[in-house]
C-alpha cells in the first residue's frame, strides 16, 4: 500500500487529468434543469425542496479529477449520491448540469453515437449486481462488449478467454453464470469490463453483495490487476477499509455534496469536519497514517543522533524500530529535518488515543 | 374482556365500524319494506318484442351500415380491408388443415400429416410426453367424428393466436420499454378482459359482418392483452443491472432489446403464448354464436336442440383440445425456462436429440406426404378398411343421451326438487326483490351500498352506469341478470372461502384440488353449460350452477394464496397463545387475508357475470337471452345491442364497487 501510495502520489503530480468533473449536479424530478441555477432553491433543505418543487438533488456541484493510473475512490453511505455520480460520469443517468471533461472532450456534449463509441472503447463498468446475462455462458458473457463493437467470432473468443485466465476463472468458459458463486460471477463482471481493453474502469460498489472473506479476495484481485494493467480507475464503495485499502485518494460524500477530497492518511490525520472525524474514528490509526503526522518538532534537550526514517512511512511498519531505538527516531526528507518521533508519540497511535 | 380492558383507540374504531354495518342492515331493511309496500309499480318492464326508440335507432344504424357497406369511405378503405386481410388469412388457415382448398377435394395437409406435425412439434418443443398425448388427443378428436370441426376451431385459434403476437409482442416490448405506455395501455387491457365475452360480438358484426373475421377479432379482443400483458410483464422482469451493464458496454436499444431483454423476457413470454391460445381457444367456441366455425358451432347448434349427448361429445372435444395445447404450450415454456437459464438436461439427451428431431422431421414429412397422397391420410376415415366402425363420437352422444335420458328420469325428484327448492326460496324472492321494486328504489339502494361500502367515485359511477341501464330500456332484465349474479356470487364465495382455507391449511388437500382446479380452468368456459342441462334442463338454475363453477376455482385459489401468504409466525404465535381451530380461522387468517377475500369477491363477480350471461343460451333468459336473439332475429338486432350495452354497464358497477371496497377496507 505504501508502494501504491507513493507511485500515484508523483503521477498526480506529473499528469494530465484522464476525468475531470467540474460543477456537475443531478436532479431529479420536475422542471431539473431550474435548480442548480437558483440559489434561492439551492439553499432549502432536502424536505423543503421536495414539498416545494418535488425535486431531489442527488449531486450538488461536484468537482474533481482523476490522474492516469490513479484509483479513485469515492466513498458515502447509501443515499449519498455516489452511485448516481457514478453513472453521471458515463451518462447511464444523465446529468443535470456541468461537465464531465474525458480526455479533453466534454462527455455531456457527446451525442448517442459518440456516446456509444466511448462506452465501447474508452470506459467500462463493474456492478454490485453484476449485470451478467443469464442465458449467456460465461465466455459469451466476458465478450458481450466486443459483440456489441462488431468484433467477430474468433476474435471475441479469444480475447474472452484471455481475460477469462486473467481474473483466474480458466475452466470456466462453458459455464452459465447461474452454476458460479457470487465472486466468481464478478469476477466474470470484471474480466468483461477488461475485456474491452478500457482507459478507465468504473467500479459501482462492485463487492459490497459478496461475503467478507470473497469480497477480500476480489479487493486484492483489484490490486493486483491494477498492478498488472495500471488502468485508471473510479471505485465507488461504503466501506471505509475498502476504500482505504484501494485509494489512492478518497472523495468522501454525504447528501450529494463533497465533504473532504484527499489521500486515505489525510483523511485519518487531518478530517474536514466532525462527520469525517466520526467515520474514521475506528479506523485503526497506524495502518493509515505515515510519520510525518505524528511528528513533532524537536526541543533542545532530544538527542539528535538516532536512526532516520522518511515521512511517508506507515507508522505501523516503524512501530519496531521507534520502540527498538533508545533515542527518538528522527524524520528526514531530502536531507532535511522535518520533525522526531519518540516513544510517546508510537504509543499514542498504537493505544489509540489520538 | 378485553375490549373492557382496552384504552381510546379501539372503541373510536369500534365506534366507527358497526355504524357503517348497521347502515347497510338499515338500507336494506328500507329496501324490503318499500319494496313490499310499493311492489309493482314503476318496474319498467319490456315484454320481449317490445323495442324502445334506442333499440329501433340502433336497428336503423346497422340497417343504414348494411346499405353504405360498400360505398362509405370508412368502410371501403378501413373496416372492409381489415375484414378481407383476416378473411384470407383465416381461410388460408382453413385451407391448409380444415376445408377443400386450391381445387383439391381436401385440405393441404390431411389428418395423418397433422397428427404427426402436432405430435411433433409437441415432442421437439415440449418433450415426449407432450407429443404422445398431442397423437393420442388429436387423433381422438378424429375418432370423435369431428376431425373438421376440430380443424377449423384450431385454424380460426391459430389466426388469432397468430394476429395476438403479431400485434402484442410489439406493444408488450413497448409497454414493458416504456413507464409512460404501460401507464395508458394498462386500463385498456383491464376494460378488454373484464368484459364478459359476450358482449363484443354484436357491434363486431356491425363493423365487420357475421363471420371468421368478426369471430377472428372477437377473438384477438380477448387473446391480446395476453400476449401484451406477458411480454410487457417479462421485459419489466429483467434486472435493471443486465440491462445497464449493457448500456454500458455500449449497446445500441436495438442490441439491448434483442441481446439481452428479450433472452432474458423468453420465458415469460412463451408463458404468455400459452395464457395466449388458451384465451383464444374459450373466445373461439363462443364465437359461434356470430357464425365462426368449428366445435363451438356443434355444441351451440346442439344446446338449441337440447341433444345433450351431441353437445358434449362436441364439449369434449374442445376439452381434448384445450388440455393438448395447454400442455404443449406449458411443457415449452418449461424447456425455455431450463434453456433460459442454462441448466441442459442429460449429455445423453443432448447428444441424441438431433438425430431424433432429424428422423422425427422425416416421418413427419412422410406422414404429410402420404395424406396429401392417399384419401384414408387425408379424411379421418370413420371405417377401418374391413369394415369395423372405428367412428366412436355417435357411441359418445348415444351413451350420454341415455345417462341423461336415465338421470332425467329417474333422479328427476332429486334434481328437480334441490333446483326447485334454490329456485323458490332463493332466486324467485331475490329476483321479486329486484325486479318487482320500483326501478328508482334500486338505484337508491345501489348508490347508497355504493356510498357505504365505497367512496365518491363508486358513487359516481354507479350512478352513471344506473343512467346508462335506464337509457338502455333493459332495466327489468338487467335486474333478472343482477338477481341470478347475486346468487351465483354468494355461492361462490363461500365455495370460495371453504375450499380456499381448507387448501390453505392442509398441504395434501392443496395438491389433490389445485390440479382440478387447473384443469377447470383451462376448459372454454361454454363446456359447462352442458353436463347441467343435462341435470337440470334448461332454466335459470342451471345458468347459476354453471356460473359458480366457472367463476368458483378463480376464486378458491385466491382464497387459498391469500390465507396461505398469512405469516407462520402469527399462526404460530395464536396456536401458542390457546386459540382453537375455529379462531385461528376466524380471528387471524382470514382477518389477514381479507385483500384476497375482496379480490376473490371481484374476481368472482366478474366471471359469474360472463357466465350468467352466456347461460341465455339454456334458458336463463334475461340480457344474455337478449343479446342471443339479437345474433339470431333482425327485429332484435337493436335490443341485443343495447342488452350488451346494460351488461357493460352492470359489470363496470360491480367491479367499481367492489374494487373501492376494497380500497376503503386496506385504508381504514
Amino acid at each position: 500500500m505504501a508502494a501504491v501510495t507513493e507511485r500515484s502520489q508523483t503521477a498526480i503530480a506529473t499528469a494530465e487529468p484522464v476525468v475531470s468533473v467540474r460543477d456537475l449536479w443531478m436532479v431529479f424530478g420536475p422542471k431539473a434543469g431550474g435548480v442548480p441555477s437558483s440559489p434561492e432553491l439551492c439553499d432549502l433543505s432536502r424536505r423543503e425542496l421536495i414539498d416545494k418543487t418535488g425535486n431531489t438533488i442527488a449531486v450538488r456541484d461536484i468537482s474533481f479529477e482523476v490522474a492516469p493510473g490513479e484509483v479513485f475512490v469515492v466513498m458515502g453511505l447509501s443515499g449519498s449520491g455516489k452511485s448516481t455520480l457514478v453513472r453521471c460520469l458515463t451518462r447511464l443517468i444523465e446529468p443535470t448540469a456541468g461537465q464531465v471533461i474525458f480526455e479533453g472532450e466534454d462527455i455531456l456534449k457527446a451525442d448517442q453515437k459518440r456516446l456509444r463509441e466511448l462506452r465501447r472503447h474508452k470506459f467500462s463498468m463493474v456492478f454490485q449486481n453484476f449485470g451478467l446475462l443469464p442465458h449467456r455462458k460465461v465466455v459469451d458473457n466476458v465478450g458481450y462488449g466486443l459483440e456489441v463493437r462488431g468484433a467477430s467470432k474468433a476474435d471475441r473468443r479469444r480475447r474472452a478467454m484471455e481475460m477469462i485466465e486473467l481474473v483466474g476463472l480458466s475452466g470456466y468458459e462453458s459455464s452459465y453464470p447461474d452454476q458460479l458463486s457470487g465472486g466468481m460471477q464478478q469476477r466474470v463482471g470484471l474480466a468483461r469490463a477488461l475485456a474491452v481493453e478500457p482507459d478507465v474502469l468504473f467500479f459501482d460498489e462492485p463487492f459490497s453483495a459478496l461475503d467478507p472473506l470473497i469480497r477480500r479476495d476480489m479487493q486484492n484481485e483489484v490490486i493486483r490487476l491494477h498492478r498488472e494493467l495500471n488502468k485508471t480507475m473510479v471505485f465507488i464503495t461504503h466501506d471505509l477499509s475498502e476504500a482505504l485499502k484501494l485509494g489512492d485518494r478518497i472523495l468522501i460524500m454525504r447528501d450529494g455534496v463533497v465533504v473532504q477530497v484527499g489521500t486515505g492518511d489525510e483523511l485519518v490525520g487531518a478530517p474536514a469536519n466532525d462527520y469525517v472525524r466520526d467515520f474514521v474514528s475506528d479506523i485503526p490509526k497506524g495502518d493509515v497514517l505515515t510519520l510525518k503526522w505524528i511528528m513533532r518538532p524537536p526541543s533542545d534537550d532530544d538527542p539528535m543522533d538516532g536512526p532516520e526514517l522518511g515521512p511517508d512511512v506507515i507508522v505501523r511498519e516503524a512501530t519496531r524500530v521507534v520502540l527498538a531505538a533508545d533515542k527518538p527516531v528522527r524524520v528526514v526528507k531530502d536531507g532535511q529535518l522535518l520533525g522526531i518521533v519518540g516513544h510517546e508519540e508510537i504509543l499514542a497511535i498504537v493505544a489509540g488515543t489520538i | 374482556m378485553t375490549t373492557m380492558a382496552e384504552p381510546e383507540p379501539r372503541s373510536r374504531l369500534s365506534f366507527q365500524w358497526p355504524g357503517r354495518g348497521k347502515l347497510i342492515v338499515g338500507l336494506l331493511v328500507i329496501w324490503l319494506v318499500l319494496g313490499a309496500l310499493l311492489r309493482g309499480k314503476q318496474t319498467l318492464s319490456l315484454a320481449p318484442a317490445d323495442l324502445t326508440g334506442l333499440h329501433r335507432w340502433f336497428n336503423d344504424l346497422d340497417d343504414s351500415i348494411s346499405a353504405n357497406r360498400n360505398s362509405n369511405p370508412v368502410f371501403l378503405y378501413f373496416f372492409n380491408e381489415i375484414r378481407l386481410v383476416i378473411d384470407h388469412l383465416v381461410v388460408f388457415i382453413q385451407g391448409l388443415i380444415a376445408q377443400p382448398a386450391y381445387g383439391r377435394p381436401v385440405p393441404v395437409i390431411g389428418w395423418l400429416g397433422v397428427v404427426a406435425l402436432v405430435t411433433f412439434l409437441a415432442s421437439a418443443f415440449g418433450n415426449l410426453r407432450v407429443g404422445a398425448l398431442a397423437l393420442v388427443g388429436f387423433t381422438f378428436l378424429g375418432l370423435q367424428g369431428l376431425w373438421q370441426e376440430s380443424m377449423d376451431t384450431l385454424a380460426l385459434t391459430l389466426a388469432a393466436v397468430l394476429l395476438s403476437l403479431l400485434i402484442g409482442i410489439p406493444l408488450g416490448i413497448w409497454a414493458g420499454t416504456s413507464d409512460r405506455f404501460n401507464a395508458v395501455v394498462t386500463p385498456i387491457l383491464d376494460f378488454m378482459q373484464t368484459m364478459p365475452t359476450f358482449v363484443y360480438l354484436a357491434p363486431l358484426t356491425l363493423f365487420f359482418l357475421i363471420g371468421p373475421a368478426s369471430a377472428t377479432i372477437a377473438t384477438l379482443i380477448y387473446s391480446l392483452p395476453c400476449a401484451v400483458r406477458y411480454t410487457a410483464h417479462g421485459i419489466r422482469e429483467v434486472p435493471p443491472s443486465s440491462v445497464e451493464a449493457a448500456t454500458s458496454l455500449g449497446a445500441t436499444g436495438w442490441q439491448r432489446l434483442t441481446g439481452v431483454l428479450l433472452p432474458m423476457a423468453k420465458r415469460t413470454i412463451v408463458l404468455g403464448l400459452n395464457q395466449t391460445i388458451m384465451a383464444a381457444l374459450a373466445m373461439v367456441t363462443i364465437a359461434a354464436l356470430i357464425d365462426a366455425p368449428g366445435l363451438g358451432k356443434t355444441v351451440l347448434k346442439a344446446l338449441e336442440t337440447l341433444d345433450v349427448g351431441t353437445a358434449f361429445n362436441a364439449g369434449l372435444a374442445i376439452v381434448v383440445m384445450a388440455i393438448c395445447l395447454d400442455r404443449i404450450t406449458t411443457a415449452a415454456s418449461r424447456r425455455a425456462e431450463l434453456a433460459g437459464r442454462g441448466r441442459a438436461p442429460k449429455a445423453w439427451a443432448v447428444k441424441a436429440r438431433r438425430p431424433a428431431l432429424l428422423i422425427g422431421a422425416i416421418v413427419t414429412l412422410f406422414a404429410v406426404y402420404l395424406s396429401r397422397t392417399y384419401l384414408w391420410a387425408a379424411e379421418f376415415p370413420s371405417t377401418l378398411r374391413n369394415g369395423t366402425d372405428i367412428e366412436i363420437g355417435s357411441d359418445i352422444a348415444k351413451r350420454v343421451s341415455i345417462i341423461t335420458d336415465w338421470v332425467q328420469l329417474n333422479l328427476s325428484g332429486v334434481t328437480n326438487g334441490f333446483k326447485d327448492a334454490v329456485t323458490s326460496l332463493v332466486i324467485d324472492p331475490l329476483q321479486t326483490l329486484l325486479v318487482e321494486s320500483p326501478w328508482w328504489l334500486v338505484a337508491l339502494v345501489l348508490i347508497g351500498l355504493a356510498a357505504l361500502l365505497g367512496d365518491t367515485r363508486a358513487v359516481i359511477t354507479t350512478v352513471i352506469c344506473l343512467a346508462v341501464l335506464l337509457g338502455t330500456g333493459l332495466w327489468q332484465d338487467t335486474m333478472t341478470t343482477l338477481a341470478m349474479v347475486l346468487v351465483a356470487t354468494v355461492v361462490t364465495i363461500a365455495l370460495g372461502v371453504l375450499v380456499g382455507v381448507w387448501m390453505a391449511r392442509n398441504r395434501r388437500v392443496d395438491s389433490v384440488v389445485r390440479p382440478i382446479l387447473d384443469a377447470f380452468q383451462t376448459m372454454p368456459p361454454f363446456v359447462y353449460l352442458v353436463p347441467f342441462v343435462a341435470l337440470f334442463a334448461a332454466s335459470r338454475f342451471t345458468a347459476i350452477v354453471a356460473a359458480v363453477l366457472y367463476a368458483a376455482p378463480v376464486s378458491i385459489k385466491i382464497v387459498a394464496d391469500g390465507v396461505a401468504a398469512v405469516s407462520p409466525t402469527t399462526v404460530e404465535a395464536a396456536t401458542a397463545s390457546g386459540s382453537n381451530t375455529w379462531q385461528i380461522i376466524t380471528k387471524v387468517q382470514l382477518p389477514m387475508a381479507r385483500e384476497a377475500l375482496t379480490l376473490a369477491v371481484n374476481q368472482g363477480l366478474i366471471y359469474v357475470l360472463a357466465m350468467v350471461v352466456v347461460g341465455g343460451l339454456v334458458g336463463a333468459g334475461a340480457l344474455g337471452f337478449d343479446v342471443v336473439a339479437g345474433f339470431s332475429q333482425g327485429q332484435l338486432f337493436g335490443k341485443g345491442l343495447a342488452a350488451g350495452i346494460a351488461i357493460v354497464a352492470l359489470g363496470i358497477m360491480l367491479n367499481r364497487i367492489t374494487v373501492a371496497a376494497a380500497h376503503r377496507q386496506r385504508t381504514v
